[in-house]
């Protein structure tokens, strides 16, 4: 591949893009998506920015973080309190922009000494750094505490939607197979080898981790406006838990993975709506039957490109994945084959 | 100072009650290097079996106590062999993941089956307060102390003394060698997870005693707050997650003591990231060499 930014695969996802865009305006127009499926279409395009990102820090670069909901609530409060006094566009972006500087300075001071820690531990090193965002805002005078603002002016629309879907997307596509997404992808195969190889470990992991925050906090100012209210509760850990079901389901590693999967409860939540109250525990159940029996999740590391969106293998290997999670089959072959990642 | 040793007795009998669930965290770390998640919510189930056996059974504390304790064991073993057996050869990252789904898991069905309400604990013991030198002593507080003393010393005597103790300790050390040895490593793990839960539910009963409400959620802060003990006093070491208990109860009380409650959760996150990042081994650890 040609290493210019306008080459035929590129071309070709920018008018898939638009397309796309074109035809769910005209569906908007027609009458097809009601306001009421809109809500589904927000929620599901505002999870499939929050999963993409937090793919690149757990999928692409291998650092387990469950602090993303913090990051969340920083640019959903910025955008708030921005938007109080200027109730429009601009103030909106102005939010955005003082949200992602907010967290792009909390994630770098977060992440240069947490992320020294592996696995595990790193895990609840970020849980912790998020109850603290919250526990602060929940504290402070500006963000009203813990009745949260309301009456959020309603400034979400299709457009705006799609562009910073399609944005942070893009950016995080491009993240991953760049340079830096490859050293990222390195650090998780090995990092003691990666290190070996000159990699700074260090630098790269922080990268990852200040991007993820930066698309998270944009999501978060995006979440404010679609639903007018915000609370510091909105934003704690069964947040991030919500976001990391969509990266273990759509595959740890598979931007693409991480958009269909969005889609897919988008949809499985707006069907199961009177069974609201079982979602939470469905969601735990399908963690574990994911985790026994299909850890790479629904794509795995594979992104959908445009040779795969055309070709049957993929949903066959998709429908496969589905069948293995629904029938519960393999218990054994499954157990045996995640066996080959090497333990510390 | 007469201030300073009140704010230390509500402190020991809280820091009580996180070292009785740190010493499941670094227990089951230490055997199968696995954060379990869910061990916070065992400790919810605890609170919740120890009030049912109160209120429907009509037990008395000294009964309700080993009764919960054994119904919640049976609970962690049943966990650990539909949730966490299957995994034992995967990641860790896949591990952890599954046990946050088994946490979420326990706190949705217990609020669908109980209800999100609110309950109220049946004062089982009595509540008098008494002052000593000046010091208010409450009833409640010693009936805490005494039965987590008693049960880590128990705790104590199980790992050191006894043959299941022995074969705990070795499979903490190297599984394989363990089965050489004639282990039933299975069997060891479960037990383990037996005995960490129990502990827990004691937990639970004692907290519903003390604060007298119970809800599904009440799991989560305090699971927290006893990784941070158990991370604190080095993961995997029994001392340590003693001792780690009672440096946070300590903490957490002379920070809301002296210092803002509102802040006092915050503290404890703060100190869990200094701990890991000054020394991620804990008090009690040993550093190790980071090997290929």
């Amino acid at each position: 591949m040609k290493n210019t930014f306008l080459n035929k695969k590129n071309l070709t996802w920018l008018i898939l893009g638009v397309a796309f865009f074109f035809l769910i305006q005209l569906l908007i127009q027609v009458g097809v998506i009601t306001p009421y499926y809109r809500v589904t279409m927000y929620w599901i395009c505002l999870f499939a920015i929050l999963g993409v990102s937090l793919n690149v820090i757990i999928g692409v670069t291998g650092q387990f973080s469950l602090g993303h909901a913090g990051f969340m609530s920083i640019g959903a409060y910025s955008a708030a309190v921005v938007l109080r006094s200027m109730p429009n566009l601009t103030g909106l972006f102005i939010g955005m922009a003082i949200g992602a500087l907010i967290s792009l300075f909390v994630s770098m001071v977060v992440a240069i000494p947490t992320l020294r820690l592996k696995g595990d531990y790193l895990a609840i090193a970020t849980l912790g750094v998020g109850e603290i965002i919250r526990i602060v805002i929940l504290n402070m005078k500006i963000t009203n505490g813990a009745s949260g603002i309301s009456n959020i002016p309603y400034l979400i629309s299709w457009p705006l939607m799609f562009f910073f879907v399609f944005v942070s997307i893009m950016f995080s596509a491009n993240f991953k197979n760049s340079a830096i997404g490859r050293a990222c992808i390195s650090i998780k195969e090995d990092e003691i080898a990666s290190e070996a190889m000159g990699i700074n470990t260090t630098k790269y992991k922080v990268m990852a981790f200040m991007f993820g925050a930066l698309i998270a906090s944009l999501a978060g100012a995006l979440y404010a406006t679609t639903y007018y209210v915000i609370k510091p509760e909105t934003f704690g850990i069964n947040n991030s838990i919500n976001i990391l079901v969509i990266v273990v389901f759509g595959g740890m590693g598979s931007l693409t993975g991480s958009a269909v999967a969005a889609i897919v409860l988008g949809i499985i939540n707006n069907v199961f709506q009177p069974l609201a109250e079982w979602r939470m525990i469905i969601y735990a159940l399908a963690l574990i039957v994911i985790m026994i029996f299909r850890p790479q999740g629904l794509l795995g590391t594979s992104e959908a490109s445009l040779k795969t969106i055309f070709s049957l293998d993929t949903y066959k290997n998709a429908l496969k994945g589905l069948i293995d999670l629904v029938t519960l089959k393999k218990f054994r072959v499954a157990a045996a084959s995640t066996g080959k990642g090497k333990q510390r | 100072m007469l201030e300073f040793l009140q704010q230390m007795i509500n402190g020991l009998s809280i820091g009580s009650i996180y070292a009785l669930i740190a010493l499941g965290y670094t227990m089951v770390y230490g055997i199968i290097k696995l954060i379990n998640f869910a061990h916070g919510d065992m400790y919810m189930i605890g609170a919740y079996v120890g009030m049912i056996s109160v209120t429907t059974f009509k037990l008395p504390f000294v009964l309700a106590l080993p009764a919960t304790m054994i119904v919640t064991g049976v609970l962690g073993v049943v966990i650990e062999r539909i949730a966490y057996r299957p995994l034992r050869k995967s990641t860790r990252v896949a591990a952890l993941i599954t046990a946050i789904g088994v946490s979420f898991f326990l706190q949705n069905a217990v609020s669908r089956i109980m209800g999100a309400k609110i309950y109220t604990f049946p004062p089982v013991l009595d509540n008098r307060t008494f002052m000593f030198y000046g010091l208010r002593f409450n009833t409640q507080q010693i009936a805490i102390f005494v039965t987590a003393i008693l049960l880590m010393i128990l705790l104590q005597v199980i790992v050191k003394k006894t043959k299941v103790g022995r074969a705990m300790r070795s499979v903490a050390v190297d599984q394989d060698a363990a089965k050489l040895m004639g282990v039933n490593v299975d069997r060891t793990i479960s037990l383990t997870f037996a005995i960490g839960s129990s502990l827990a539910a004691a937990a639970g009963i004692l907290v519903g005693i003390y604060y007298n409400t119970i809800n599904p959620l009440m799991g989560f802060a305090p699971g927290l707050k006893a990784f941070v003990a158990a991370v604190f006093g080095g993961i995997g070491i029994i001392p340590g997650a003693m001792i780690g208990g009672f440096a946070i109860g300590l903490i957490e009380t002379m920070v809301s003591g002296y210092g803002s409650t509102l802040y006092k959760d915050a503290v404890v996150y703060v100190i869990l990231i200094l701990v890991l990042i000054i020394k991620p081994s804990g008090l009690l650890g040993k550093n190790r060499k980071e090997k290929v």
